[in-house]
């Protein structure tokens, strides 16, 4: 019943492109500007990491040399370019105190991150689409009310809640999932999306509850427009009008959301990764934060400021698939 | 048999009466139009037609198409009637299609719900359908979508969404308010043409009774909710029965008497003024380029003088009220008041910017809704370096409510509490507080009921005799400029193509795009002056 566009409404390809090329400018004019601001706030904190990790008794010799090692030494411009420079050809640096190369540390957790994020965000959206539709679809009456109502509570029911529910009921008493840590991938992709999913549930339900009134009020407006009206004089129900012609018109506002929930889901999930023992992104950040380790800090800062670039980007391609008066705009 | 019988049809909303008791009826191939003013329900009765009330409609009478009963239609018989039996045009055409989807799309869903065939067929009907209303492919590919379009373009892609599957029945609401007079003349010739070579019936809704006497084979006129007289147009023309009929007839022709105007001595001095928009860039690196919506613009204003600029949208004329009341800066020429310049080192001039006013088109979204009006209509004083205080204040509000046709205590009420064409009268009290050399009317009367425009116009008449006024009067309406001003100016793609006396102007037009517009204007026939 739904056709998203036809064969001739495909969208123009070399509008497309311009309109791609002209946000990637602005993708990489971004990331710079983050980079340079990442770097000069983190610098000027006070506390030197070299003398933080040896102590107050430690020998000038061998402080000296520990900054030289750590490349200290040099000015703030030269530091800033080797940092920029070594993350573009995926040497991270070492951390300070775990000695091991940041690239890998973080690595590791992105396998746990990202997948969580998108696990998460994806139960979100199946959740919260459906209920926004239903409940615009019945303004009002008893349906809306009940979505409505759902929805008031999740947003205003803390995540970490849900999450010893869920533990207390989907680990402790019915035994489907363990109560926390995560398998690892190579145990298969099932097991580790087993281990994800009382995470990935609590993380999404208070989401869910944003988006889906998003979706419901967007739809609302949307509703009320002129060429709704029109579509029905064409002989379209309510149901078919709503979704030929107010879905994909509500989905702007929707993205928008999207979007933003996402780069909160990669790195704002660290209370639900405590709850679970998950060897994620924030917790990372969140102990070298801690040990003043700050060439770790700044490489995931980087990392999620990175993310929720490309996310942005990205959802602004999709505005412009969604809506064809986008494609010509700078 | 008639195609559309509407018979003692009552309506009400949530308990309001909308309609009460109104008949009419459509044969096959005639044309009805519904006039009134707003409020009057005409097109709660189109809407009725096509069941698409809004919630809470109750519905009593009846409404037969073909002999067969629509209001206790079941809303799936009504889906598969609406479309296929009976199309509907709206006023809007810049909203009244999905800016998402491309026009071929559109046209062809309207067949597609209706019929089943494959999709290439239907697209190939589509296609036809969009020839006929005028958008030939060549011009109009199916691919376009509404916002590459003009208004008067996207109307036909209503219309044609409209026609498609050759409803029997076509309702129009206002389909040509929204669009310049010489685009009206030609949808208005489209909607004629479909009805002779579809035989259709059309229930024709508009204010606009130049239009409707024009158009219609038989004419309905409505007034809060009831038919006050109906009949064929001609007979109708020539014996109007109700009071009601000849108010609505002799307002839309009304005459004020200006006062004369001696003065000589300029006010407003423009010369060669130009403004340009900076285009977006078609390539990255290339220099944007610019549109020019005003060019080598000039003119002078005399005190006293009444000046009225008409064209079409988008001709300039909004740019060139801005440009003078100092909003924007203008790339060459100069722009005089008083020979001072309303713009200087690219700030507006505060010191001209007090000796003009501007009274908007919108009486309902130019206020703000939380402040009294004696707050709302005293804001220019905000412009004088010594504004009245205590009694001189309260004073002049009072004064000026008067001026305008209002009471004294009205000051201390909000805007929801009056009506459009109060809110007006508050617009011009706000306009004329400061005592400004200069008042820009920008389609001013336009969104007025023709009754109340009649007043409007009256008041400014009034007015002119009371305070000298000099003021430039913007309008696409030809017949008000006629009537309100001494001088007119006429503006195409961003020149001024003619200015001269008014009646002069009117009389003997000398550009051809003069003369294509006062022949577009639709105009009321003689008879019905005879007979008022």
């Amino acid at each position: 019943m739904w056709r998203w566009t036809s064969r001739k409404s495909r969208p123009n390809v070399t509008l497309m492109l311009r309109y791609a090329l002209k946000r990637l400018i602005s993708l990489i004019v971004s990331l710079a500007v983050a980079s340079v601001v990442i770097f000069a706030v983190i610098e000027v904190a006070p506390g030197d990491p070299a003398s933080f990790m040896l102590g107050v008794n430690a020998q000038p010799e061998t402080l000296a040399a520990l900054r030289s090692e750590l490349g200290l030494d040099v000015s703030q411009t030269q530091r800033y370019f080797n940092w920029v420079g070594g993350m573009l050809s995926g040497d991270f640096g070492t951390s300070y105190t775990y000695r091991t190369p940041v690239s890998q540390m973080i690595a590791d957790r992105m396998w746990v991150s990202l997948p969580l994020a998108l696990y998460a965000l994806t139960l979100s959206t199946l959740i919260a689409f459906p209920a926004g539709i239903y409940a615009a679809a019945r303004r009002g009456r008893p349906g809306d009310l009940t979505v409505m109502g759902a929805t008031q509570l999740g947003i205003a029911v803390p995540n970490f809640w849900f999450a010893m529910m869920l533990v207390l009921i989907f680990a402790i008493n019915l035994r489907w999932f363990n109560a926390g840590g995560f398998v690892g991938w190579d145990k298969g992709i099932w097991a580790g999306l087993h281990s994800l999913t009382l995470p990935a549930i609590a993380l999404a339900l208070p989401q869910a509850a944003i988006l889906a009134r998003v979706m419901r009020s967007a739809l609302l407006d949307i509703l009320g427009e002129d060429f709704m009206r029109t579509a029905r004089a064409k002989g379209l129900s309510r149901r078919q009008a709503l979704w030929r012609h107010g879905v994909r018109n509500a989905l702007i506002p929707v993205l928008t959301i999207i979007g933003l929930q996402f780069s909160f889901l990669l790195a704002g999930s660290i209370i639900i990764e405590q709850v679970f023992y998950l060897p994620g992104l924030g917790r990372l950040v969140f102990q070298a934060i801690s040990a003043r380790d700050l060439i770790v800090v700044e490489s995931v800062v980087m990392l999620l400021v990175f993310a929720v670039i490309m996310v942005n980007f990205l959802v602004d391609l999709a505005y412009a698939a969604v809506d064809p008066r986008l494609r010509n705009r700078t | 048999m008639s195609l559309l019988q509407i018979e003692n049809l009552s309506l009400s909303i949530h308990e309001a009466e909308i309609l009460n008791q109104v008949s009419l009826s459509i044969a096959p191939g005639e044309i009805v139009a519904v006039t009134g003013e707003s409020g009057s329900g005409k097109s709660m009765t189109a809407l009725a037609v096509m069941q698409l009330l809004p919630d809470g409609a109750v519905g009593k009478g009846s409404i037969k198409l073909n002999g067969q009963e629509l209001l206790d239609r079941p809303e799936a018989e009504m889906c598969a009637l609406r479309g296929a039996s009976i199309g509907m045009v709206f006023q809007e055409p810049m909203t009244a299609l999905n800016p998402v989807k491309t026009i071929g799309d559109q046209v062809m869903e309207t067949i597609l719900i209706h019929q089943a065939m494959p999709a290439y067929k239907a697209r190939e009907r589509a296609q036809e359908v969009l020839i006929r209303v005028g958008l030939p492919p060549d011009k109009f590919p199916m691919s376009r979508y509404p916002h590459e379009l003009s208004g008067g373009q996207r109307q036909r892609v209503v219309i044609a969404m409209a026609i498609a599957l050759r409803p029997k029945l076509l309702i129009a609401d206002e389909p040509t308010t929204a669009l310049d007079v010489t685009t009206q003349a030609q949808i208005l010739d489209l909607l004629k043409g479909l009805v002779t070579e579809y035989g259709m019936g059309l229930l024709m809704i508009t204010h606009d009774l130049a239009v409707v006497s024009d158009m219609a084979d038989q004419i309905v006129v409505m007034r809060h909710g009831e038919v006050v007289e109906s009949g064929a147009t001609d007979h109708l023309l020539r014996n109007m029965q109700h009071p009601y009929t000849r108010m609505l007839f002799e307002a839309s022709e009304h005459q004020v008497n200006l006062p004369e105007s001696y003065e000589t001595k300029p006010l407003l001095q423009v010369t060669g003024v130009v403004r340009d928009y900076r285009l977006p860039r078609k390539q990255l690196f290339q220099t944007p380029g610019t549109h020019r919506a005003v060019d080598q613009v000039s003119f002078v204003l005399n005190r006293g003088e009444r000046l009225g600029l008409v064209g079409e949208s988008g001709c300039g004329k909004s740019t060139l009220t801005r440009a003078i009341l100092g909003l924007e800066e203008i790339q060459s020429g100069q722009i005089l008041l008083d020979d001072q310049p309303v713009f200087s080192g690219h700030k507006p001039n505060l010191a001209v910017r007090r000796k003009m006013q501007v009274v908007f088109q919108d009486p309902f979204g130019s206020f703000n809704p939380r402040h009294r009006v004696s707050r709302l209509i005293t804001e220019p004083f905000y412009l004088l370096d010594d504004p009245p205080h205590g009694s001189d204040r309260l004073d002049r509000i009072a004064e000026m409510l008067g001026a305008v046709g209002l009471s004294a205590d009205d000051a201390n009420k909000y805007i929801h509490e009056f009506s459009g064409g109060q809110r007006q009268r508050i617009a011009i009290a706000r306009a004329l507080i400061t005592r400004p050399e200069l008042i820009l009317f920008d389609e001013a009367v336009s969104a007025l009921d023709v009754s109340v425009r009649a007043q409007i116009l009256d008041l400014l008449a009034e007015l002119c005799e009371a305070y000298n006024l000099t003021y430039l009067f913007i309008s696409h309406d030809l017949s008000v400029v006629r009537t309100i001003t001494d001088r007119v100016m006429v503006m195409q793609a961003g020149k001024i193509v003619e200015q001269g006396e008014t009646e002069q102007v009117f009389t003997d037009p000398q550009h051809s795009y003069t003369r294509k517009l006062i022949a577009a204007a639709p105009r009321l026939p003689e008879i019905g002056r005879g007979a008022a």
